[in-house]
């Protein structure tokens, strides 16, 4: 007697994709690191939201958290560049084509140490991209040395004790003017996934300090930004949801107690307070409630400003609408007698 | 001291001061007359406003038809420390720096009695009259000028006084040199296109000195011009606005930069080209300009907007190249274009800021750690700055690299006369670049594989939209396919396939001019801006030693074959170059067999100020003990 199974149909997204066609090469990182978990909800969040993988640009910096563009994504132009320096790079590449999304992965030692006056450069202009700083407090590469993000009091594995301010990287972000500032846990898929989509419904510089710990060099007691610590002292700012803009957003909102953002592509991201005077729209409040619970020891979760009205690098500079880097000969070398004129006038 | 370095004491050069009992017969009645042939030298403070007078000047010699150049030695400073501009006319049509200064313009109180000791005997010096200069010269012909009294009575203004002043001298300077006053006021009314008021004035004031000069002087040196016909069709522009105008017509499209002395003004001039030839009718540009944070923030956009497929480019000097390094090494290794204006200045560190120097052509040719090396392009004029900005992106594209071009701030920051510049022949040249329809027709596609056995690859842009379009740049270990490899013979074959890549290089490059008889059995070498005192000592040589010399012009790294040979035929070969250790005979060396390499020998010039012939020449009769 012959049966036929009917495979199911795999799941696609609204392009037909799987999820599958954004995977990425195998992870060369250690198991349990947080940086892996964040691809992963990368993946998510690109195929949930339908982002054509060729139409992607992957950018990273040096380091452990640099390494993880090559482990997602795979059918996306990628650039792993130097130390630090890939808001330069991601800088230029949008320019060469503004018509592409950006994503940049960086690692806190990669933003706030040796890349801090990039990052601070990027933040003011509000490039276009989503850059994630995969923070574990430490340098994973290098084996272990403190990074500037490690709090204060933290212990290294080997005894040694920072007696130095951590940078926040999100109240940096705040202040310079990215247009989308939040943070998440590595291991909060649900947080993390709705923030990382409403990413990529941003227009603007999204900066998302994304708590991921080094399970080989930081992720022991008297560790701030171990796995434990965080389960304790997370406080989450709100609730974050996402509403795609092809789903349907006909949704109830709880009144009163949920903020509405919509985005540039219509979708809604959707933040349900936890905190009554929270109001991701003002840089003030965002500064106030990070330093506040920073005081109490606690680490402020969730998106923390939000602002869908400022223009974009890429818009300020007023260019076609096309790829600068492929428009024709006949539009970036000017006519022969332009070059007359200008010869004439130099008689 | 003043740029007429002959203070400086350099071998062989006859002194300034005067000497008792030698005495010339400064009177005009006993002098031949000196035509179009001399150096004018305005003293001044930087700040004073005297470069409108200083261009007019110069544009007045060039109406005549006389062949000119200019050359502003100014401060690291914003105002109020002095300044010399020297006008150097030249029916022979040289254009180098000449030291010795035959007419003096001493407006700065100041440095007035240092400039005035440092000009040869037979000289002529105009001057403020209360200054009373003659007391240290009197070899020297003076022309004492009440500048400014003659300025408050064309100027009721008195803030306007002291850049109207510089006007008198302009009048003045006229009259004693012959200038014909038609040439004077075209261009005048250039220099102030739409400021008729501001013409009118400077014009009053330029009519004052040299009515003055007409009525209260007696000409007595032998200094004057004569219409010539040697600048008919001619430009004037400097290296920089060329190099900028060439990376227009390249159709640059990003453009990044930190500003830095002696480079801005590469860019400063391309953005306004840019802002009035590349806005489309719509408003909307087909270019983006960003002032970076640093340098090292400038070559990175130019590395990420290459990658992504743009023609893109900056403009640094000395401390930038320092600051661009490992980016440099990024984008040899991961095979990135980008072209990079390297407007050299005097180092090491800050050095001199405003002098010039050609000493960053070793630390440009390996830029960055490991076996690294960079095409260099090496313009010997304001042409070659147009036409070796657009060989820049041809060559930085077509071989995936990043390409320097090396000016300097002789070059970039002074005015040069030349034959107007051609447009482009061909198309521009963007490289092996694989369209989504050719992925699809090749079925494959490996980023760093020498398809072609040129060892140069062929790349795919973000955005290709195919399935297979896309691989993994990065400046780690890679193969062929761009992943990760620590293997052994992967980075072997990788650095043996650049070194390959820079072979073909070299057949590209721009070839050197090659001067030669054939007959003599020495050589010079020399590139970029040392080319005019090179051109003028080869004639000082030979009308006054009677030797002749083969010459020839590097204008890139790598050298082509053409090098090779020039060295192999001459027995002795002197390599001239404005650095202290002979940075181009060091890159010459390393690239020559060591029969050819024992051929070379050195002539170099490093005291900030642009080489001269004289200096050249001495040196060599010197070193050729003749
Ligand atoms: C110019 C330069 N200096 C130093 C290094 C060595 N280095 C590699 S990664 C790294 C730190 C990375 O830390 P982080 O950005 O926090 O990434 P993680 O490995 O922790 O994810 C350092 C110092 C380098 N690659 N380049
Ligand atoms: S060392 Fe730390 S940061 Fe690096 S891969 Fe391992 S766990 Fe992750
Ligand atoms: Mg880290």
């Amino acid at each position: 007697m012959a049966t036929t199974v009917t495979k199911p149909n795999p799941k696609v997204n609204r392009l037909g994709l799987q999820v599958l066609d954004y995977r990425g090469g195998k992870t060369t990182l250690c198991a349990g690191c947080g940086h892996n978990a964040i691809s992963e909800r990368i993946i998510d969040a690109l195929y949930e939201m339908g982002v054509q993988p060729e139409r992607l640009m992957k950018l990273s910096g040096i380091g452990c958290s640099s390494k993880s563009p090559a482990y997602f994504l795979s059918r996306a132009h990628s650039f792993n560049s130097v130390h630090g320096r890939m808001p330069s790079v991601a800088t230029g590449a949008l320019l060469a084509n503004k018509t592409m999304k950006a994503l940049g992965v960086s690692g806190d030692g990669d933003t706030a140490s040796i890349g801090v006056g990039q990052f601070i450069h990027l933040m003011r202009r509000n490039l276009p991209l989503i850059y994630i700083i995969e923070d574990n407090g430490v340098y994973g590469l290098t084996k272990g040395q403190f990074s500037a993000t490690a709090d204060i009091g933290s212990k290294l594995k080997t005894g040694v004790i920072n007696d130095l301010p951590a940078i926040d990287t999100c109240a940096l972000a705040v202040q310079l003017g990215a247009t989308f500032v939040g943070r998440s846990f590595s291991g909060d898929k649900k947080q993390l996934l709705a923030m990382l989509k409403a990413a990529i419904a941003h227009q603007g510089t999204v900066m998302l300090d994304i708590i991921s710990p080094c399970v080989t060099f930081n992720d022991h007691e008297g560790s701030t930004k171990s796995y434990k610590y965080m389960q304790e002292h997370e406080e989450a700012i709100s609730e974050v949801g996402f509403v795609p803009h092809f789903e349907d957003i006909s949704i109830e909102y709880d009144a009163g107690s949920t903020y509405d953002v919509t985005m540039h592509d219509g979708s809604h991201l959707r933040l349900r307070k936890l905190h009554e005077d929270f109001n991701p729209t003002s840089r003030v409040t965002a500064v106030k409630a990070l330093m506040e619970t920073h005081e109490r020891g606690e680490v402020l979760t969730g998106v923390f400003y939000v602002d869908t009205q400022k223009p974009s690098f890429t818009d300020l500079l007023n260019l076609v609408d096309e790829p600068l880097a492929t428009l024709p000969e006949e539009r970036t070398r000017p006519s022969k007698q332009v070059l007359q004129e200008i010869m004439t006038r130099l008689q | 001291m003043a740029t007429g370095d002959v203070a400086l004491g350099s071998a062989g050069v006859e002194t300034s001061q005067p000497t008792p009992g030698t005495k010339e017969d400064i009177s005009g009645a006993t002098r031949k007359p000196v035509i179009n042939d001399f150096n004018i030298q305005v003293a001044t403070v930087n700040g004073s406003g005297s470069q409108s007078a200083n261009s007019v000047l110069l544009r007045s010699i060039f109406g005549m038809g006389i062949p000119v150049s200019g050359k502003n030695l100014f401060p690291s400073n914003i105002a109020g420390l002095p300044t010399w501009f020297t006008i150097r006319a030249s029916k022979h049509g040289y254009v180098a720096r000449k030291k010795e200064i035959d007419v003096l313009v001493a407006m700065n109180a100041e440095t007035a009695k240092e400039d005035i000791l440092s000009l040869p005997s037979g000289a002529a010096a105009i001057y403020e009259d209360s200054q009373n200069l003659r007391q240290y010269r009197d070899d020297v012909v003076c022309y004492p000028v009440p500048f400014d009294k003659l300025t408050a009575a064309v100027c009721p203004e008195a803030k306007l006084r002291k850049l109207v002043k510089n006007m008198i001298y302009v009048g003045v300077v006229a009259k004693l040199i012959s200038l014909d006053m038609k040439a004077v006021e075209t261009a005048l009314r250039r220099q102030f296109a739409k400021k008729q008021k501001a013409a009118d004035l400077n014009w009053a004031a330029i009519e004052a000195g040299y009515n003055y000069a007409s009525e209260s002087l007696t000409k007595q040196d032998p200094f004057v011009l004569e219409r010539m016909h040697a600048t008919d069709g001619k430009i004037i522009i400097d290296g920089n606005a060329a190099a900028a105008l060439g990376a227009m017509f390249a159709g640059v499209t990003v453009v990044t930069w930190y500003p830095i002395t002696p480079s801005s003004s590469v860019v400063e001039q391309l953005i306004d080209y840019l802002k009035k030839y590349r806005v489309e009718p719509d408003g909307k540009a087909t270019f983006a300009v960003v002032q970076a944070e640093d340098e090292l923030a400038a070559v990175g956009m130019v590395l990420g907007a290459g990658w992504a497929g743009a023609r893109s480019m900056t403009a640094t000097s000395g401390p930038g190249i320092s600051l661009m390094a490992e980016f440099t090494g990024l984008g040899y290794f991961a095979e990135i274009p980008g072209v990079i204006f390297d407007i050299q200045r005097v180092g090491p560190s800050t050095g001199l800021p405003t002098r010039t120097a050609q000493a960053d052509l070793l630390s440009i040719a390996y830029l960055s750690h490991g076996d690294t090396k960079h095409v260099m392009l090496l313009p010997g004029s304001v042409r070659e700055c147009f036409e070796f900005a657009q060989a820049a992106f041809d060559l930085a594209e077509h071989l995936q690299t990043p390409v320097f071009v090396l000016s300097d701030l002789d070059l970039g920051m002074n005015n040069w006369m030349s034959e107007p510049f051609e447009y482009p022949k061909k198309p521009l040249n963007r490289g092996k670049v694989l369209t989504s329809e050719d992925l699809t027709r090749l079925g494959e596609f490996a980023r760093y594989k020498d398809v072609d056995g040129d060892a140069i690859p062929y790349r795919t842009l973000p955005g290709t939209d195919h399935p297979q379009a896309s691989y993994f740049t990065r400046g780690s270990g890679h193969n062929e396919k761009a992943l990760y490899t620590e293997r052994p013979e992967d980075y072997q074959n990788l650095m043996e396939r650049l070194n390959r890549k820079f072979e073909t290089a070299r057949t590209l490059v721009p070839a050197p001019v090659v001067l030669q008889t054939g007959k003599s059995k020495v050589g010079l070498i020399a590139f970029g801006t040392t080319d005019f005192a090179v051109t003028e000592s080869r004639d000082q040589l030979k009308k006054e030693y009677g030797v002749e010399t083969d010459y020839l012009r590097i204008r890139a790294f790598p050298f082509t074959h053409e090098v090779h040979d020039f060295v192999s035929s001459h027995d002795r070969v002197y390599v001239i170059e404005q650095n202290r250790d002979a940075q181009m005979l060091s890159l010459l060396k390393l690239d020559l067999p060591a029969e050819d390499a024992v051929r070379l020998r050195s002539v170099r010039h490093f005291n900030g100020l642009p080489i001269d012939a004289r200096s050249v020449t001495d040196e060599l009769i010197l070193q050729e003990e003749i």
